[in-house]
């Protein structure tokens, strides 16, 4: 039936017909298509599969077993035994974990603004620069993430170290003594500056991009509307970037909360500073492969897990209207 | 690692996508490559890595896996496998110290991957026993040779009437100083403790500028030696009971020795610098320290290390004792081989753990090329051992000096089936009071109920 006879049939049988067309229409339409996305779907789910075997054999698996262990209780000596959620009772009343926590949270309230905060002065600052100077140095900011944290550390304990390190020398020329970073009071200002050392430029890079992204436009109806490179930068650019701001926090945020590389590599040269529980995954691991005690290292570690969880979900909900997720 | 972004996540899981792909493909084709075939048990395949640092030369021959970090170790290896037919070694140096004890304890919890036998140092094997990780070897003829060794050695691998490792090396404790540097300001060198203090403020008041020596507040094997050479047990323990342990940390003559370091450090008088750092081998050499409380094993590591003064004079003397107390010898680190319960063939295990450093030959290598202290008798006595000259110390022969009296005077210690967790106990009690927020008696009155409340927590019935 072709359409054009339609037109001169009654409007009542015309309504019916063109429903009953567009019904057998469309089930065609939706059953090749399903067809089609079936077949699609299997050859997505080969191309996907090297990385899913991966992902449920080495992070899937692991996760369902830790989390199962940390339902059990062993001590050194006796039995197994179950004990449900005994164990994360003992960890959040655990003074050791707790105070881990209080730690890395203190690293969260300095660490955490510092980065973003300089990441978005310098992003803004090379937006506007754009010689070569501000490439090369865009380069060299960047350059410390290329460097891996276990190897950035370990050179920066060699940097604050009394005897070879560049402060004593510096210090010496005016007399004075150089402050001793790798002593129990100094360590916490001295992990702040490796970890912000190293991912500044990459914070950097990820606002600066934002900022690249902006339509110019915006820019020369400001200029022509008479206002300076601080006045476009505080008004336009900075709530542009707000979003990709939010996203660094979230980075950064569950990136301190889980405090690990650094102090770790900085132990091997500090350790009556740093304690092998200074930081809560390092409580984990010291509790799993130095004390065997591998039931409580996994509640430490799904405790751990949970307090990331809820924080970047606080974060994210604090920050729902500019975040960018909707 | 932190897990900071999802770009190097992204990298890691490609990166470990092709390493699966790769582990696969290799583990589809090479079943049996290697000469690890033919043999039952004992194979390369329990070691957890499953090849060898060394080659294999009989390849028939059943293979039994060891983990060990010494110096110059595939010689000691080529040396057993040559003089073997019924044995060969497969060997592999999965990281020194706590890098191969991770590892251990992961095979442990996980039931497999860990070698037959394994290199331990003396004061974790306590750890390991109450893991039931390692045989007892007084079944495997461990007894016949006890005469071997030197007694403390042989006590530190043992637990009551077991003998859990073999020894290898030991770490007797002597006295090291700056002969210069007491020449030059005209103090008389000490022997005893008392004198020791009493040079220290001797040496700074005629104007020398380092230290007399450097307390470390994360050295308490060196202190925990101290300790009992002042007469403290500290723990007892004994696998035949492994649920009861006996805590006794805050003893009188620890808080002696304890308040003795204290007292020096609040005069000035030594550094307080943590021990094995760069900062702390250089410190050593450069003439911050005066002298060093030291082990067999640690002149080795002090020749070869940039700054040293040129004007050193060192000299190597027995360690101080306290005066009107009987003699007592100290001492600090040392390992042994021990058979793990996972050795498909424990026996063949015992074999090697016995014979590997159990010959003269193995120890020539053992202590020209690894600069090893021998625990072993027959070369801890041999002439060539005792004569040998030291030319850190300017050809003085340190050994028939110092450190085999040591050896042979040592008499042995109990450690706690938990020592890193009291060493971490007790480094971090030891700052605070450098730091000056606790006392000396603090320290050890603290340290003592943390670790009672542990080891009770832990299941164990503390007798304090």
């Amino acid at each position: 039936m072709s359409l054009s006879t339609l037109a001169t049939r009654p409007l009542e049988e015309r309504r019916s017909t063109a429903r009953r067309l567009t019904a057998q229409q469309s089930t065609a339409r939706r059953s090749t298509t399903r067809r089609s996305a079936a077949r699609r779907q299997w050859w997505g789910w080969l191309f996907v599969s090297p990385f899913l075997v991966v992902f449920v054999l080495f992070l899937v698996a692991p996760l369902i077993y830790a989390g199962w262990m940390s339902l059990w209780r062993k001590g050194l000596v006796g039995k197994v035994k179950f004990t449900g959620l005994g164990n994360y009772v003992t960890a959040f009343t655990d003074p050791v974990f707790l105070h881990g926590l209080t730690r890395v949270g203190l690293y969260v309230l300095v660490m955490v603004p510092i980065q973003i905060g300089l990441g978005a002065v310098i992003a803004l600052i090379l937006d506007v620069a754009m010689t070569r100077l501000a490439r090369v140095s865009r380069l060299l900011i960047f350059l410390p993430y290329a460097v891996p944290a276990m190897v950035g550390a370990l050179m920066w304990g060699f940097l604050y170290s009394p005897l070879f390190g560049p402060l004593g020398q510096l210090f010496g020329i005016f007399g004075a003594s150089a402050p001793t970073i790798l002593s129990p009071d100094g360590v916490f200002g001295g992990l702040v500056n490796v970890v912000t050392w190293q991912w500044v430029g990459y914070y950097m890079i990820i606002i600066y991009s934002a900022l690249r992204a902006v339509d110019p436009s915006l820019y020369e109806a400001a200029t022509l509307d008479g206002a300076s490179n601080v006045q476009i930068s505080w008004h336009i650019k900075l709530p542009l970037i707000v979003p990709s701001m939010i996203m660094c926090t979230v980075f950064s945020l569950i990136g301190t909360l889980q405090f690990y590389t650094e102090p770790m590599v900085l132990r091997s040269s500090a350790q009556s500073a740093i304690p092998s529980d200074y930081t809560p995954n390092m409580y984990a691991a010291s509790l799993g492969f130095n004390q065997s005690r591998f039931n409580y290292a996994s509640t430490i570690s799904f405790s751990l897990g949970v307090i990331v969880f809820i924080g970047s979900y606080i974060f994210l909900f604090l920050t729902r209207k500019r975040n960018g997720l909707r | 690692m932190k897990s900071h972004t999802y770009g190097r996540k992204a990298l890691a899981c490609a990166g470990a996508t092709l390493l699966a792909v790769t582990t696969l493909l290799s583990a589809c084709s090479s079943p049996s490559g290697t000469g690890t075939t033919g043999t039952t048990g004992a194979t390369g395949a329990a070691g957890g890595d499953g090849s060898c640092t060394n080659k294999i030369t009989k390849a028939s021959a059943p293979q039994v896996t060891v983990w060990a970090w010494y110096p110059a170790f595939e010689e000691v290896v080529d040396l057993f496998n040559s003089t073997h037919d019924d044995v060969q070694i497969c060997w592999s140096n999965v990281g020194a110290g706590g890098n191969e004890y991770n590892r251990f304890t992961t095979a442990i919890q996980a039931k497999s991957g860990a070698p037959d036998v394994i290199q331990l140092e003396n004061e974790v094997l306590g750890g390991y026993l109450i893991q039931d990780a390692l045989v007892d070897l007084t079944k495997y003829g461990a007894n016949d040779v006890k005469a071997n060794y030197t007694e403390g050695a042989w006590k530190d691998s043992s637990s009551g009437d077991g003998v859990y490792a073999i020894p290898v090396d030991g770490g007797p404790v002597g006295f090291m100083y700056r002969q210069d540097i007491f020449d030059k300001y005209k103090v008389a060198v000490p022997k005893t403790w008392e004198d020791f203090a009493q040079a220290a403020q001797q040496l700074k008041d005629a104007g020398f500028q380092g230290y007399m020596t450097d307390y470390a507040p994360n050295a308490i094997a060196e202190w925990q030696g101290l300790y009992n050479q002042a007469g403290a047990s500290t723990f007892s323990f004994d696998i035949a009971n492994p649920e009861k342990l006996g805590v006794d940390i805050n003893s009188a003559p620890a808080k002696k020795v304890q308040a003795y370091w204290n007292d020096l450090i609040s005069k000035k008088l030594v550094a307080t610098d943590d021990a094995f750092t760069t900062d702390w081998y250089t410190k050593i050499v450069d003439g911050t320290y005066a002298t060093v409380v030291a082990a067999a094993w640690q002149p080795g590591y002090l020749s070869g290390i940039a700054g040293a003064d040129p004007a050193a004079k060192w000299v190597s003397a027995p360690i101080l004792q306290w005066n009107g107390a009987k003699p007592a010898q100290v001492n600090w680190g040392g390992s042994t081989f021990a058979v793990t319960t996972q050795a498909k063939q424990p026996d063949l295990a015992a074999k090697v753990a016995l014979d590997v450093f159990g010959n003269l030959d193995a120890w020539k290598i053992g202590v020209e090329k690894a600069a090893l202290f021998p625990t072993y008798l027959p070369e801890l006595t041999s002439d060539s051992f005792k004569n040998l000259a030291s030319p850190f110390f300017n050809g003085q022969q340190i050994n028939k000096d110092v450190y085999l009296p040591a050896a042979q005077g040592y008499s042995g210690t109990v450690y706690s089936p938990f020592t890193t967790y009291y060493y971490d106990q007790m480094t971090q009690a030891n700052a605070k009071m450098i730091q000056g927020d606790i006392t000396s008696d603090q320290v050890l009155d603290q340290v003592q109920d943390a670790i009672v409340s542990y080891a009770t927590q832990q299941g164990f019935t503390v007798n304090k």
